[in-house]
């Protein structure tokens, strides 16, 4: 019966999630909640629009997800087929750290490279922007790319490989044209791993977005679903507290839609096989 | 190897982009790690000083110590895996061993599935929600160290479910056979078997627990008491992340932050050796 204990703790979170939830958006209004450009919870006539955090919280992960993915899938091809073994083992140790730095490492690094060559690089006021959450996202997300992606890539029959080589290809050709598309359920999912994780991190990004609710623009100050939650929570009361809990279930519906998607990947690389 | 003389120039070319690509790819991710523990261990290290490590925090003297924040570290770490241990391991041990239902195995599976994808931003919510308010713990060491167990469950369960399937049914087998009973194999045959996996999610788990800061935030909050286990464990207090987090971004002390930046990797850098150790160890002891 032990094992039902996950089942509670879901259950939980997602209970407690809607009933704190539900009352906001109730109160203000679904499509207002979604939909509206303005938010301002502290304004004397309080404003609770949260596409600014929703159209942020994509398009960061959809940046980080153009940089962070190509890089990732190149070094996973390298090291699943290519490295010699102890290049491999020194990488991939390597990857395993990057993946157990603590997000406010990461954050204050951010904070203050990124932040500044931003600034400076570009000439704009502050650099604290979508840019430099988008960068940070794009770090954090490679150790789950690069993980998923070899196993994936590791996982391809030997004989596919020999066939191809067998008939003229070139390795490099062997690994692009075949191992890749073999492992391409395999590499999806760690894409949407990734999606995930960008999406859901709230403290780096915190630390190097500036966090003002604009509307997402690459250079400006933003605020992420993630952000806009934890940044108010210490002082809020009342409706805004409410609205807050809305966030989060907005946020949790989000990661719901790409575990399903997660699960749809890889119950079909395993069927596949 | 060789690039073939008699491919064709396009074929050629394809072959040096990709192997280019590839190149810069893998040496940019190794760059950036090995940027990244430099820089940190660069600023960091020149800050850490005796007194910061052994004192705590006093706006009279304007001393900033960190000597709280390292002990509250320690105390969730040991909480969180005195509860979560005995759930995730017993978890793992039904789900293998006795559940005879499918259903609810891939019911549990999916969940565990689920709770590993939920960003700690919203465990911190509901923990703040569940065990602060609905349970009436305040923000405390205690409310973060029971949501922390919430998000290291599936660790534990998965590493331990893996390690059990490793053990041969005939050793199961041959016990039974022996006249032992269901629990009596499980605990002196199956679990000796399967001490590395639990062990791996041991440590994985405790470099969750030192790295997470964002589920802590609204349940263990940010006091730098410095307090014995059990008072410390019922009043709140500030790990080690939070307390970076805390000086980097309120009060501009960068300094403090890269010394607990330096500090956390080094940790980080300890556990993930301590994981290979293990690994290795058991991987050749098995082996004999």
């Amino acid at each position: 019966m032990l094992g039902l204990v996950t089942v509670g703790c879901v259950l939980l979170i997602t209970v407690y999630l809607i009933v704190s939830g539900i009352p906001a958006i109730r109160e203000i209004g679904l499509i207002k909640f979604l939909f509206g450009t303005k938010w301002a919870s502290t304004a004397a006539e309080p404003s609770y629009g949260i596409l600014p955090f929703i159209l942020t919280s994509i398009y960061g992960t959809a940046g980080a997800i153009v940089i962070g993915v190509p890089i990732g899938f190149m070094t996973a091809v390298y090291l699943a087929k290519i490295a010699p073994p102890k290049i491999k083992t020194v990488m991939e140790s390597a990857v395993s750290l990057l993946a157990g730095i603590p997000s406010v490492v990461y954050g204050l690094v951010g904070m203050l490279v990124l932040v500044p060559a931003i600034r400076n690089l570009f000439r704009v006021p502050d650099g604290s922007s979508l840019l430099a959450a988008i960068v940070v996202l794009a770090v954090m997300i490679l150790p789950s790319i690069i993980n998923v992606s070899v196993t994936a890539l590791e996982a391809v029959p030997k004989e596919y490989e020999d066939a191809s080589l067998t008939l003229g290809a070139t390795p490099l050709e062997t690994y692009f044209r075949v191992s890749v598309p073999a492992a391409k359920s395999g590499i999806a999912a760690a894409v949407v791993l990734g999606v995930g994780r960008a999406i859901g991190e709230a403290m780096a990004v915190m630390m190097v977005s500036g966090n003002v609710a604009n509307m997402p623009s690459l250079f400006q100050s933003v605020r992420f679903l993630t952000t806009a939650v934890a940044s108010e929570m210490s002082y809020s009361s009342g409706l805004q507290r409410q609205a807050l809990f809305s966030i989060a279930l907005v946020l949790y519906l989000f990661i719901m839609m790409i575990n399903a998607m997660l699960n749809f990947f890889l119950k079909r690389n395993k069927e596949g096989r | 190897m060789m690039p073939n003389k008699k491919l064709s120039r396009e074929r050629r070319g394809y072959i040096g982009l990709m192997r280019t690509l590839m190149a810069v790819c893998a040496s940019l991710t190794c760059a950036l790690v090995l940027f990244l523990i430099v820089y940190v261990l660069i600023k960091g290290v020149p800050n850490i000083t005796w007194e910061l490590l052994s004192t705590s925090p006093s706006y009279l003297t304007q001393r900033i110590g960190i000597l709280p924040d390292i002990l509250n570290t320690v105390y969730i770490v040991i909480a969180t895996l005195l509860v979560v241990l005995p759930l995730g391991v017993g978890a793992a041990i039904y789900l293998t061993e006795y559940a005879k239902n499918q259903k609810i195995v891939s019911v549990i599976e999916y969940a565990a599935e689920t709770l590993s994808g939920i960003p700690s931003i919203i465990y911190g919510l509901v923990g703040m929600l569940f065990f602060c308010q609905f349970l009436g713990m305040q923000t405390s060491l205690l409310a973060g160290a029971l949501t922390l167990v919430i998000m290291n469950l599936p660790t534990i369960m998965r590493t331990t479910q893996e390690s059990l399937k490793t053990v041969p049914q005939s050793f199961r087998e041959g016990a039974f056979g022996l006249g032992a009973g269901k629990w009596r194999v499980i605990h002196t045959v199956v679990l000796p078997g399967c001490v590395d996996g639990i062990i791996t999610g041991c440590i994985l788990s405790v470099g969750r627990i030192i790295g997470e800061s964002a589920a802590l935030l609204f349940t263990a909050g940010f006091a730098h008491a410095l307090n014995g286990f059990f008072k410390g464990l019922t009043s709140a207090g500030a790990t080690l992340t939070v307390a970076l987090y805390v000086y980097a971004k309120e009060q501009g002390e960068f300094d403090v932050a890269f010394a607990i930046a330096a500090i956390l990797m080094g940790l980080t850098l300890l556990i993930n050796l301590a994981a290979y150790l293990t690994q290795r160890y058991f991987r050749r002891k098995k082996a004999l």
